[in-house]
């Protein structure tokens, strides 16, 4: 492994519960994407991450763990958003973009006063950009919790979910509630930016919600595929942005690490790439 | 033009009783008051916009009535009934990645919450349901990336998976060509038989339904009437449906329903339409 990984990688304290929460996290976000994409949703999604980013932001003001802020905003903005109760995507999108503009806003009032207090040096850095190695070691276990809550959610709404996704009509004529449905689902999608935030800040989150989840979506052809090649994909990126993020402080003489969330992005990026490269491959053979 | 009675001999499935409807405020439906038996083909004709997408959910207990009231099979009708539906419009994006097999499966537990695997059961139940509708070989295919009458055989199919008594169908025919429109019938027809499910299915034009309707349904002006398809698939009650002159041919064996311009002479003033 001396090949991928600089020395002190394994030793070092901050590194193991790194990894445990990044994986858990991205496999999270990864299946949560990959209903997002399916229901044309990625919209919503990035806009509860501002609003996790105004509950971060709040949270570290009052000098509580960033992940109950992301949180509960995150619920309180979905919830809004599906209050609203918009049932034609155009004005789901207008309710969605009032509740980001609305959030946005408050984000940058405390931040300012984040910023401008001495007592939370760093958080403006760990609420924007996610602060995976430096978070306290007892907010993994609540992390693992959280996210083992939202994918047995998830799990347990996903046929009512798909059908009112696929078609609100049938599944209201088959007596499913899709009001209800989506209201769950945007708790789930709520908690899952939250987490994803925490490891690579609420700025990147919805690169991590929506990316594995596109790329796999195009190199497969049924939901469980999909999803289990999301999840592969998500946790495959989050890993490998760790390990490089640490590597790239022996990658220059100045030792300047490259953040986690930048390293994240990046492998994001080059799935998604050679998803849509494999698929028009695909597509020209066939 | 009376709906009564049932055919000889057939349990009532529905009854569609006094039902007046109202949306934004102006009345669509008045006076409604029809009964379908198990098992009956019925047809639902009625010039667009006429109100028969609104009968149907009103049948399906997604929109409400301002009075009366919808029994099926007993229950005064609400959602989640054993009514299949198939709506006229749904359209899947070509890159949903839903397979034809998961998606009639829905049909079955779409409704489902828990964790639970999909039991052999319903695995059985789709294979049986995409066989008699002729689908098998498309089961592992995307549903977006079937051609419109493919969808519209998997909405079927989705439809008749959960065993429902009673199958509604919103203009199924519209969007078909002739020889899509007479099989989309004769395996309408062959499956009512196979599964014991009474078919209510809306449309346009009376023509090809002949041979397989037990009775018609029609509507015009906000009203109803109903009986069977030599009561009303005749010159004089077809032409007050229309508002126009309408001419019903006997040719070799089948009817032919042949519409007038719109303003001609000769409609039958002496039909009235309850």
């Amino acid at each position: 492994m001396h090949w991928l990984v600089e020395p002190g990688f394994w030793s070092n304290p901050v590194v193991g519960p790194a990894l445990i929460l990044g994986a858990v996290v991205a496999a999270v976000s990864a299946a949560v994407g990959v209903v997002v994409v399916v229901r044309g949703q990625s919209f919503a999604g990035h806009a509860l991450t501002d609003v996790a980013m105004a509950g971060g932001a709040g949270a570290s003001l009052v000098g509580a763990t960033p992940l109950v802020g992301f949180l509960l905003a995150g619920i309180v903005g979905g919830a809004s958003i599906e209050a609203a109760g918009a049932e034609r995507v155009r004005d789901r999108d207008v309710a969605t973009g009032v509740v980001l503009g609305g959030a946005a806003g408050l984000t940058a009032l405390l931040l300012y006063f984040v910023s401008s207090s001495t007592s939370a040096t760093g958080s403006t850095q760990s609420v924007l950009f996610g602060s995976v190695f430096t978070v306290s070691p007892s907010v993994v276990p609540l992390g693992v919790a959280v996210a083992a809550a939202t994918l047995a959610t998830l799990f347990g709404v996903r046929r009512p979910l798909l059908l009112s996704s696929l078609s609100p009509e049938l599944a209201a004529a088959r007596g499913v509630r899709p009001r209800v449905v989506s209201l769950v689902f945007v708790v789930v999608l709520a908690a899952s930016v939250a987490l994803s935030a925490l490891v690579i800040g609420a700025i990147l989150s919805t690169a991590l919600l929506v990316g594995p989840a596109s790329a796999a979506l195009r190199v497969s052809r049924g939901l469980v595929g999909a999803t289990v090649g999301a999840i592969v994909a998500g946790v495959a990126a989050v890993e490998l942005g760790i390990v490089a993020s640490y590597d790239s402080f022996y990658w220059s003489a100045a030792h300047r690490s490259v953040p986690v969330s930048a390293c994240v992005v990046a492998v994001v990026l080059v799935e998604v790439a050679a998803s849509a490269g494999w698929s028009r491959w695909r597509r020209g053979r066939g | 033009m009376g709906c009564e009675p049932l055919p000889a001999g057939r349990r009532e499935l529905v009854h569609v009783h006094e039902v007046e409807v109202s949306l934004g405020g102006r009345t669509v439906l008045r006076d409604v008051d029809f009964r379908i038996a198990e098992g009956e083909f019925v047809g639902l004709i009625g010039t667009n916009g006429s109100g028969k997408t609104t009968l149907l959910r009103t049948i399906l207990g997604l929109q409400p009535t301002s009075s009366g009231e919808v029994v099926v099979a007993g229950r005064e009708g609400r959602r989640g009934g054993p009514v299949g539906y198939v709506p006229q419009r749904v359209t899947f994006d070509h890159d949903v990645p839903v397979r034809v097999a998961d998606f009639v499966a829905l049909g079955v537990d779409g409704t489902r919450f828990g964790l639970a695997r999909r039991g052999r059961g319903v695995r059985e139940r789709v294979d049986q349901v995409l066989a008699s509708l002729e689908l098998g070989a498309l089961a592992g295919r995307r549903i977006g990336a079937l051609s419109g009458g493919e969808q519209q055989r998997v909405l079927m199919a989705h439809a008749l998976a959960s065993r429902p008594r009673l199958l509604l169908l919103d203009e199924p025919l519209a969007n078909l060509d002739l020889s899509g429109v007479h099989e989309t019938i004769a395996v309408l027809d062959r499956v009512r038989r196979s599964e014991g499910v009474a078919v209510l299915l809306s449309a346009h034009e009376i023509g090809p339904l002949v041979p397989v309707m037990d009775r018609v349904v029609y509507v015009a002006q906000g009203r109803v009437a109903c009986g069977t398809t030599e009561e009303v698939v005749r010159p004089e009650v077809l032409s007050a449906l229309y508002g126009h002159h309408v001419d019903v041919l006997h040719v070799h064996g089948r009817v032919v329903v042949v519409e007038g311009e719109p303003g001609d002479p000769g409609a039958h003033p002496e039909v009235v339409v309850r």
